[in-house]
């Protein structure tokens, strides 16, 4: 729950607020029920102290050189508290600050606590100031090197590059992100995220992302997020699911060679499952190849969804009679 | 090729069986313990600390082991009277997640009265954006998250009039992907947490037809791993707050069934603290009061007696949701 760090306050000899002669002006407001908490570790006697001074200067609206290092340090011992760093630009922007001071130290800190909303708003509304996303890009690897998967960092970047048009190279980027890590969800989400907002799905880009998906699949055969991607690409292809011929083929040998990735036996029964609905092709082969694949998933490959593998038998076998009640979406209330 | 697997092994010597009594407990003393210095780092969040406290406490059956009367007085106090706002604690600003934490806590003790309601109704409103979508706060973070919250709170409050729903509606729309799944803002990566803010959304403004179902059904009962567990995202570990985001998203597309409940079942009570009482997020770790609650929901879910049943869309418990009359949207 808490991901404040103290480490810098305590390694310095710490003088509490209410022992500094230059903060004698202040009133310090003890917390909320005005109880006096009984402290008895070391550190929560800087946080209450640090914070009874925060609760001063908050009061009384004080906007100085002093008040902002307040909010540093009310901010190390905890980066999750949104008041202080609303007050902290407040008074950034009354002082007229170096926003490029503050930039390098929002980088600082996100470094260390970097699952934190507040963190990472401060740093957007900082670019936003500056109107310059350039460092935005590096930054966000630079965290993403640590934790591949992070939201925050991904849905900063995705911002940054939307807000200043910075897209080049992106794809790239995300290629070594998946040499790395193949599974990595969140970089098969930047890939769509790029190709959507550059040159968008025309044929040729829809071709060789194939491609390059495939080759993802055939490097490891379990992985969902190269799935998932394949399946979002299929929903440009104007035919549909199942008439892509190099996915089908690409399918078909796979499972003649004796694959039974869970994934690739959903594709395929999708697959069945389009090919019944628009009525192309031989319906009934269509049918029970489906309905056999769904039984392989519920009884061996993926039975911990058995569930769902039945109704998707069901779903089948009423679509091929005609009373497909099963695959509409009736509601209640 | 075996593919390595992220996930948890369960210990032969867990929990299996559910400690209510514990749970009960240790949300008590989280209540009474002022002097505590996790207590009093936490008061960012405060508001919210109470509703997943107070609500896990409710599902017991325990809500009058804790009568404070100092409660109300507090969660007044917090309201802001410039902007209507409320917030986390004394001397923070304003926020919609603790708005509607606030408002549910409210609800659930028939109090709602004591607020100052068309100050709530003023700030919701005044954080929608052009788009439809809702900021946080007056700074103006943007997720779908605060689209949820600001449904939620007007919907308990009866004054969904006071927003552009249709507005709100399109940009949930723009937050689906390809997957089927929604993230925080347009293209971001689905994730179950998100998940669960949009079709909570939808199910309040009547809108699960906007849903690719069958295609987020399949990729939410994906997030179920070995271990019985659920996660957020592929390839990430599994966690007890997404037993909660995932089944209710399950639920509210009529497809809870579609996972394995008895293994699910198996992985929550092995996250309980069969020492201090609480549920942690894995197996082993230290217990809080927000995996609590979203544990005891997720077993209300699976129809496990002893709990009281959950609402889906508020996770309030469902007798508060039917005295206030709200039928929000779930699918067959």
């Amino acid at each position: 729950m808490s991901d404040s760090s103290d480490e810098e306050i305590s390694q310095q000899k710490w003088v509490f607020y209410k022992d500094r002669p230059d903060w004698k002006d202040v009133e310090p407001i003890p917390q909320d029920d005005g109880e006096e908490p009984v402290v008895t570790i070391a550190y929560s006697k800087e946080f209450t102290d640090v914070y009874d001074y925060f609760r001063g200067i908050l009061k009384t609206q004080e906007k100085s050189e002093r008040a902002l290092q307040l909010t540093k340090d009310a901010a190390n011992l905890n980066p999750a508290n949104y008041t202080v760093w609303q007050y902290r630009r407040d008074i950034i922007k009354a002082l007229k600050k170096d926003l490029r001071e503050e930039l390098e130290y929002i980088r600082q800190t996100i470094r260390k606590h970097s699952k934190n909303y507040q963190v990472w708003h401060h740093r957007k509304v900082l670019v936003e100031w500056l109107n310059d996303g350039s460092e935005e890009l590096e930054f966000t690897k630079s965290i993403l090197e640590t934790d591949d998967k992070n939201y925050h960092a991904w849905q900063h970047r995705q911002w940054a590059m939307k807000t200043f048009k910075l897209y080049e190279g992106e794809l790239d980027y995300v290629d070594s992100l998946l040499q790395t890590d193949i599974r990595n969800n969140s970089a098969w989400n930047q890939r769509y995220f790029v190709v959507n907002n550059t040159t968008g799905f025309t044929d040729v880009v829809l071709s060789n992302e194939i491609d390059y998906t495939l080759n993802k699949i055939n490097i490891a055969k379990e992985n969902e997020s190269a799935w998932n991607y394949l399946r979002g690409l299929l929903l440009h292809d104007k035919e549909g699911l199942s008439k892509n011929q190099k996915v089908v083929k690409f399918c078909e040998d796979l499972y003649n060679s004796g694959n039974r990735s869970a994934f690739l036996l959903a594709l395929l029964v999708d697959m069945c499952d389009e090919e019944i609905t628009q009525g192309s092709g031989d319906v009934l082969l269509a049918r029970q190849k489906g309905i056999d694949l769904c039984k392989e998933l519920a009884s061996n490959y993926d039975t911990i969804r058995c569930k769902y593998w039945e109704y998707m038998a069901n779903t089948l076998e009423k679509k091929g009679t005609g009373t497909d009640e099963a695959c509409t979406s009736s509601t209640a209330n | 090729m075996a593919t390595p697997i992220k996930d948890v092994v369960l210990d032969e010597n867990r929990p299996k069986t559910l400690l209510a009594e514990k749970h009960a407990d240790f949300i008590i003393k989280l209540f009474h313990s002022e002097d505590n210095y996790e207590f009093a780092i936490t008061d960012y969040l405060r508001m919210s600390g109470m509703y997943w406290g107070l609500t896990a406490l409710d599902l017991l059956h325990k809500r009058d082991k804790l009568l404070r009367v100092d409660l109300f007085d507090f969660i007044k106090s917090c309201q802001d009277p410039e902007s209507g706002g409320i917030s986390a604690s004394l001397n923070h600003d304003p926020h919609l997640l603790h708005t509607l934490s606030a408002v549910q806590i409210l609800c659930m003790y028939d109090k709602i009265d004591i607020l100052d309601i068309e100050g709530v109704v003023k700030y919701v409103a005044s954080l929608q954006q052009p788009d439809g979508s809702f900021s946080g706060d007056k700074w103006g973070e943007i997720d779908t998250r605060f689209s949820f919250c600001a449904v939620a709170t007007l919907s308990l409050l009866k004054r969904m009039d006071s927003i552009d729903v249709d507005k709100a509606v399109k940009f949930i729309e723009t937050c689906k992907n390809f997957d089927g799944g929604f993230g925080s803002r347009p293209l971001s990566e689905s994730h179950a947490g998100l998940i669960y803010c949009c079709l909570g959304f939808l199910s309040i403004t009547n809108r699960l037809d906007i849903v690719d179902r069958d295609t987020l059904a399949w990729w939410l009962c994906e997030r179920q791993l070995p271990s019985g567990g659920l996660n957020g995202r592929p390839e990430k570990l599994p966690d007890v707050c997404y037993s909660w985001w995932v089944l209710s998203s399950l639920k509210l597309l009529g497809r809870l069934h579609w996972i394995s409940s008895t293994d699910l079942e198996n992985f929550i009570m092995a996250c309980q603290d069969g020492e201090t009482g609480g549920i942690s997020d894995r197996p082993g770790d230290v217990a809080d009061p927000y995996h609590t609650l979203f544990g005891l929901a997720a077993l209300s879910l699976l129809g496990y007696s002893n709990i009281k049943m959950v609402n889906p869309t508020y996770c309030m418990p469902q007798e508060v949701i039917d005295r206030l009359g709200l039928k929000p949207q779930v699918l067959a």
